[in-house]
């Protein structure tokens, strides 16, 4: 696996901590209201709800793409809404995310996209090139280092942008719809990607409508109902 | 099986490589420093061409002498020539020849006016020194001291108006100038921050993977500095070309006395490359961090 941008923050602090947390878009409703939870380095949870439910949202605030209009985000015991805008890429550098879009670079090969965390951290070519082919051999990609995007399939895209989000050990994991665009199979294969980097010490936090597949992964889940943030039990179930 | 070596490979540039948008960005940028170059050398052929205007002016004199008593005209001019050529700051005093002087009548008495019989009076014409000139008094004191009927023309009228005319000229394209500049370099402003609207998802991507502001601003600095600095260096290549042609071509002053262009003329729109890349560069630079600043 590759190398750690940032080494594990010390102390007993919380990977991600909301409290009271609401957020708009301009000066339109609230789409997340009154939400608090708490989430231990380490752990794996599911967010789920319907579609408008604000997961989308939610994860926007946690890799620092929006700001909430209430409430205290702290992640790994820093206050996130006022850190100072120089050390917020510092703490995006410890942040995975396999965006629902997937927001691929159109323009560069499968290798450089997937190289890319670690290129923009500051790391020499040399120090990470055997761990980027490794890496995408794992998510069954290295016949394809050197195609473009737009030359890959939709599981091949998504399996690229997981390897992205991942290639530089994030200390949380964040994934939007990730099996949206793939079979039962593949979404299988994804989740179980995602175990094996969370049983290697990264937060996963996975927002999915696709309720038979969290059962079946068996995590704990958030449940967001109209922005707000409702019990839900797990499901127990196993991969 | 893949050809592909993760062994050799190396980074590719962040940004993609040029395409269509950069080159009506070239074309929009090459066409405005054009027109602000030729404004430019415009305004200093101007500017030249009112010193000169002023310069000769203010550099010569004119004395109408009358016959005096038996004494003809031409004699009367004479002395008038001699006693003017000793005042200080009087570089040549020279008699008008009698077939230029009347040549100068004929518009207003016709050819068939028999000017031999008129008492046409006669001119002298100074060339006055350019540092030292003499002033009116000494020039008409020693006019006294020669006894001639003569009426001393230092061109202050005219000198005024010219001088008017001339600074409104240098004015006018300067204010041209000034205008086509700011023009152009709001227009490269509005232009680079269009075509890094093109480029917002890599921004969106490069700053939510971490990369600071400064590093991003700086990707986009360089590329957006460059293009411009390419097409500065084609408008203001086309507008040398248009200068040295009117140099070349119109003898020792320029294309015409009215506007003479000078070889200096095109070492003055020689930075204009680097100014576009500046503007270019600080659009640019302006219009990610603002954008980074939305993207949070």
């Amino acid at each position: 696996m590759s190398r750690n941008a940032e080494p594990y923050p010390a102390g007993d602090a919380p990977a991600l901590r909301f409290a009271d947390v609401a957020m708009r878009y301009g000066h339109g409703p609230d789409v997340l209201r009154d939400v608090s939870f708490e989430l231990e380095p380490g752990s794996f949870h599911f967010i789920t709800g319907a579609s408008g439910a604000g997961k989308s949202s939610l994860l926007k605030l946690i890799y620092l793409a929006e700001r909430p209009s209430a409430g205290r985000i702290e992640m790994f015991g820093q206050d996130v809404v006022r850190m100072a805008a120089a050390e917020r890429p510092r703490l995006r550098r410890r942040i995975g995310v396999v965006y629902q879009e997937l927001r691929l670079l159109e323009h560069l090969s499968a290798f450089d996209n997937a190289a890319l965390p670690l290129r923009l951290a500051g790391h020499k070519p040399a120090e990470y090139r055997t761990d980027v082919a490794e890496l995408l051999a794992w998510v069954g990609l290295k016949e394809r280092m050197d195609a473009r995007p737009s030359a890959l399939s939709g599981g091949e895209k998504q399996r690229l942008a997981i390897a992205r989000a991942v290639v530089a050990r994030p200390h949380i994991l964040l994934a939007d719809e990730p099996t949206g665009n793939v079979d039962n199979e593949q979404a299988m294969r994804i989740v179980r990607l995602f175990s094996e980097l969370n049983r290697l010490g990264t937060t996963v936090l996975v927002a999915s409508h696709d309720e038979e597949l969290v059962a079946r992964a068996g995590q704990p889940v958030l449940h967001l109902h109209d922005g707000r943030l409702i019990p839900f039990g797990g499901s127990g179930g196993s991969l | 099986m893949s050809a592909f070596n993760p062994e050799r490979w190396k980074p590719a540039p962040l940004l993609p490589k040029a395409d269509a948008r950069d080159g009506s960005l070239l074309f929009v940028i090459a066409v405005l420093v054009f027109l602000a170059c030729l404004t430019c050398i415009g305004a200093l052929a101007a500017h030249r061409a009112a010193e000169g205007w002023n310069s000769q002016l203010q550099g010569s004199a004119t004395v109408v002498v009358r016959p005096k008593g038996i004494e003809n005209a031409d004699a009367s001019a004479a002395r008038a020539a001699e006693a003017l050529a000793g005042v200080a700051g009087v570089a040549e005093a020279r008699v008008l020849e009698k077939e230029k002087a009347q040549a100068l009548l004929e518009p207003w008495l016709g050819e068939e006016a028999l000017l031999d019989d008129l008492p046409v009076p006669r001119l002298v014409t100074l060339e006055l020194s350019r540092r030292n000139p003499p002033t009116t008094a000494a020039l008409e004191a020693s006019l006294a001291a020669a006894g001639v009927d003569a009426t001393l023309d230092d061109h202050r009228l005219w000198i005024a108006d010219i001088e008017r005319g001339a600074s409104l000229a240098r004015w006018t394209a300067l204010g041209v100038f000034a205008l086509i500049a700011a023009a152009a370099a709001a227009v490269i402003g509005f232009a680079t921050r269009a075509g890094l609207a093109a480029h917002h998802d890599t921004i969106q991507v490069l700053h939510l993977y971490g990369a600071q502001r400064g590093f991003i601003s700086r990707l986009f600095q360089l590329r957006f500095a460059r293009t411009a600095g390419l097409a500065g260096l084609l408008g203001a290549g086309a507008a040398a070309i248009i200068g040295a042609t009117a140099r070349l071509t119109g003898g020792g002053m320029g294309l015409t006395p009215v506007l003479p262009v000078a070889w200096t003329d095109l070492a003055a729109i020689a930075p204009a490359p680097l100014l576009a890349a500046a503007v270019a560069a600080l659009a640019a630079r302006q219009a990610c961090v603002g954008l980074l600043k939305e993207m949070g």
